[in-house]
């Protein structure tokens, strides 16, 4: 029987086995939300803004391990999803939009709501289509989850011409898909391996430190084995939170610009190197010239291009991260390779000589309350159970600082592209795929706002979710760097004339609470957990002038960390001033 | 570490925008793109696209790196790894009056060129070889005699039984 393009659309989504498509219709995709009209099998979520859509789709997909599906109209449909795309490509997130395109014949004739879709995307989607004809649909589709998904994930885009939906094929999908160009390196190379294995049972002061790609990968089970059966030290980047539990004593804490003292100082003087999924990114090397000076480096990662790109490294791997670890526990069980023992104890008396600075401290108080404390309750009070996702600026950090994040995909946070208004879309899909676990959103006043228009959405398809709003009244994160390094010079940090949050959350249908003392945090979030079935807003107002702590300053080095309380930052040197 | 100039030669498959996300690659990270051909080839599903670019050893790693993960490169290699053959076309236009015809003749010959096109002041000549040639040839007239200059960019291929084909 024939199918039309949008109907083909539809029935490919089923194949795919999507469960939901987060969009907002319009002109150019009208035919497909027909096609939507007229089955039971694909669940759509009609957000109020595409970027939420973009950001919801992440969310499930970050919770789930599926990939998210976005559909949307041409024009400002997909120009209002860039943001969103681009959120999932610097994380790496499987993603497939399909946007509306005007129809074939007024492609370029500047239509209403026309936009190069295709050109505007592309560097920010791992790859792009362009459907020109409806016997073509079907097998980008495939293609557009095949590459979405397989090597290292990232988001696709398909623009759909309003003919091509309107169009009539026969409907086959193809169960495999082969592409000549696109054939993305598993297995890791055995030679490579077993040098990356002899230098790791010959480090005396190793340091492992894992990042996104191993929770992408799958991996999070053999690096807990790899890790425990070596005894070695470990550290995950802002992404990597969760493939490691960081309740378990090898586990340093997070590295990098906000990272702890001892993951910091331990990459600094570490003599072996193994970075597992992680990309070497300028927030957790800082001054590359000061990164790890005694290291040998090994790097396992699916993407090539992601290894000797900032950092030399001297044993590459390139394969899945699961499938190389697999393949580095068996050869060390195997041929029994031992670490060295004494020298390992020493190592690690000298990290916990590091530890016991307690750099994550902060000056507790009973009058205001500190935002730190509130992550500490939220901890406390959901058991480290619940499903955390985090907007970005100082709350993403203290949320990263103070969750202790146990299992892969519970931390869900806009890593690279650093997307204010992410946290809360990322929320509502994390819900919906996990619709029994808690999920709370750490946000601000500055990042909520940017989004608040999907409390609406939240409360049509009854996904309740916990807002965690630490409400400073600052844009905090710029505030802080103008504390420091713009001698105080507040130049439009100062969020003026904010909305009465709690209202705010009644209007929506929600319940919102105002919390203003320390001694009513804990039970007020006690409270908000008990309501199963309803989004509460907890709008914490917190200490306006508390700074992230501890920090390598832009330009610095991993051993040259600010800590509270010990250091006054006056300001950087030139060259840190340009960095950001 | 030393710049160095590069010839890669790229298959590609011959679908619209393949040509963008190249070019894209090359603004987007910042990467220096000397001259860049490009046309069909004899499976009419592949393009040939040969670029030249400058950079140490670390650039020219990331640049194969990340052309080689973009969908539509098929295959691609670095010429200049090893020996080949480097060719590129220069049309130029030359005023050619009195003296100047004969001196203009004899030079096109000592470069191997042609002339393919003549009118009573002017020359347009042909000439193929390496850029640096077509350098040549360029400083050995006098720039006030050159009225137009025109090149094809650099194309080139493996010396031996090597070949870059799917």
């Amino acid at each position: 029987m024939e199918l039309t393009g949008a109907e083909i659309v539809v029935r490919c989504l089923k194949e795919e086995g999507v469960e939901y498509v987060f969009g907002y219709p319009g002109g150019a995709i009208l035919h497909v939300y027909d096609a939507l009209y007229n089955q039971d099998d694909v669940k759509h979520i009609l957000v109020r803004h595409e970027q939420a859509a973009a950001h919801a789709a992440d969310g499930y997909a970050r919770a789930s391990g599926k990939p998210g599906v976005v559909l949307v109209t041409s024009g400002p449909g997909v120009t209002n999803a860039v943001t969103g795309i681009a959120t999932a490509y610097m994380d790496s997130i499987p993603m497939v939009v399909l946007s509306g395109q005007v129809p074939t014949k007024l492609i370029g004739n500047d239509a209403f709501q026309e936009v190069d879709a295709v050109g505007i995307t592309r560097p920010c989607v791992k790859h792009n289509f362009l459907v020109k004809d409806v016997i073509q649909l079907a097998e980008t589709i495939k293609k557009a989850f095949f590459i979405a998904t397989t090597g290292r994930p990232g988001p696709v885009l398909v623009d759909l011409p309003k003919d091509v939906t309107a169009a009539k094929t026969e409907f086959t999908y193809p169960r495999k898909i082969k592409m000549r160009s696109y054939n993305p390196t598993v297995k890791g190379h055995t030679g490579q391996i077993r040098k990356a294995v002899e230098l790791i049972a010959a480090a005396r002061r190793p340091m492992i430190y894992t990042g996104g790609g191993v929770i992408l990968g799958d991996g999070s089970r053999e690096l807990v084995e790899l890790t425990r059966l070596l005894g070695y030290p470990i550290t995950n980047t802002l992404m990597g939170l969760g493939a490691y539990p960081a309740t378990d004593p090898q586990f340093v804490g997070m590295l990098g610009m906000h990272g702890t003292y001892e993951a910091n100082m331990a990459m600094h003087d570490c003599d072996v190197l193994v970075g597992i999924g992680v990309r070497f990114d300028d927030r957790v090397t800082g001054a590359l010239d000061k990164f790890c000076p005694l290291a040998k480096v090994i790097h396992i990662d699916i993407d090539p291009s992601s290894i000797s790109k900032n950092v030399r490294v001297d044993v590459p791997i390139v394969g899945s991260v699961g499938s190389v670890l697999r393949a580095m526990i068996t050869m060390i069980r195997e041929e029994k390779f031992q670490p060295d023992a004494e020298a390992l104890a020493a190592w690690w008396r000298q990290i916990e000589q590091w530890r016991a600075i307690e750099s994550l401290k902060y000056n507790p108080s009973t009058e205001i309350i500190k935002p730190q404390f509130v992550i500490e309750q939220l901890y406390q009070v959901t058991a480290g159970q619940a499903i955390i996702t985090s907007d970005v600026g100082q709350h993403q950090m203290w949320a990263a600082q103070h969750y202790h994040f146990d299992r892969p995909r519970q931390w869900i946070n806009s890593g690279g592209l650093g997307t204010m208004g992410f946290g809360l879309p990322a929320a509502m899909g994390a819900k919906l795929a996990f619709p029994e676990q808690d999920v709370a959103c750490v946000t601000g006043e500055g990042s909520i706002q940017m989004m608040l228009q999907e409390l609406s959405t939240i409360k049509q398809y009854n996904t309740p979710i916990k807002i965690v709003n630490l409400n400073n009244r600052y844009l905090g994160m710029v505030r802080q760097w103008q504390e420091f390094f713009y001698e105080k010079r507040y130049s439009m940090t100062y969020m003026d004339a904010l909305p009465d949050f709690v209202k705010l959350a009644d209007a929506y249908g929600h319940v919102g609470m105002r919390i203003d003392r320390p001694a009513d945090v804990e039970g007020a979030l006690r409270e908000a957990f008990a309501l199963k079935d309803r989004t509460v807003f907890l709008d914490f107002i917190t200490d306006q002038e508390e700074n992230v702590f501890p920090m390598i300053p832009a330009g610095g080095g991993q051993n040259e960390m600010l800590l509270a309380g010990k250091d006054k930052m006056v300001s950087t040197h030139e060259e840190g001033m340009i960095l950001v | 570490m030393n710049n160095t100039r590069h010839i890669i030669s790229i298959l590609l498959e011959n679908e619209a925008g393949a040509l963008s996300r190249v070019a894209n690659l090359f603004s987007a990270r910042g990467f220096n793109i000397e001259c860049l051909t490009v046309a069909p080839t004899e499976d009419a599903s592949l393009s040939r696209l040969t670029l030249v670019t400058t950079g140490n050893e670390d650039i020219i790693e990331q640049i194969v790196k990340q052309l080689n993960k973009l969908i539509d490169v098929v295959k691609l290699i670095d010429l200049t790894e090893g020996p080949h053959i480097e060719r590129e076309l220069m049309l130029i236009k030359v005023k050619a009056t009195g003296e100047q015809r004969a001196e203009m003749q004899r030079l096109t010959d000592i470069f191997r060129g042609r002339v393919i096109d003549v009118t009573d002041s002017t020359f347009t000549i042909e000439l193929t070889g390496t850029s640096d040639k077509l350098d040549g040839f360029i400083g050995a007239v006098h720039s006030d005699n050159i009225l137009e200059v025109v090149r094809s960019g650099v194309t080139g291929i493996a010396r031996g039984q090597k070949s870059l084909h799917v």
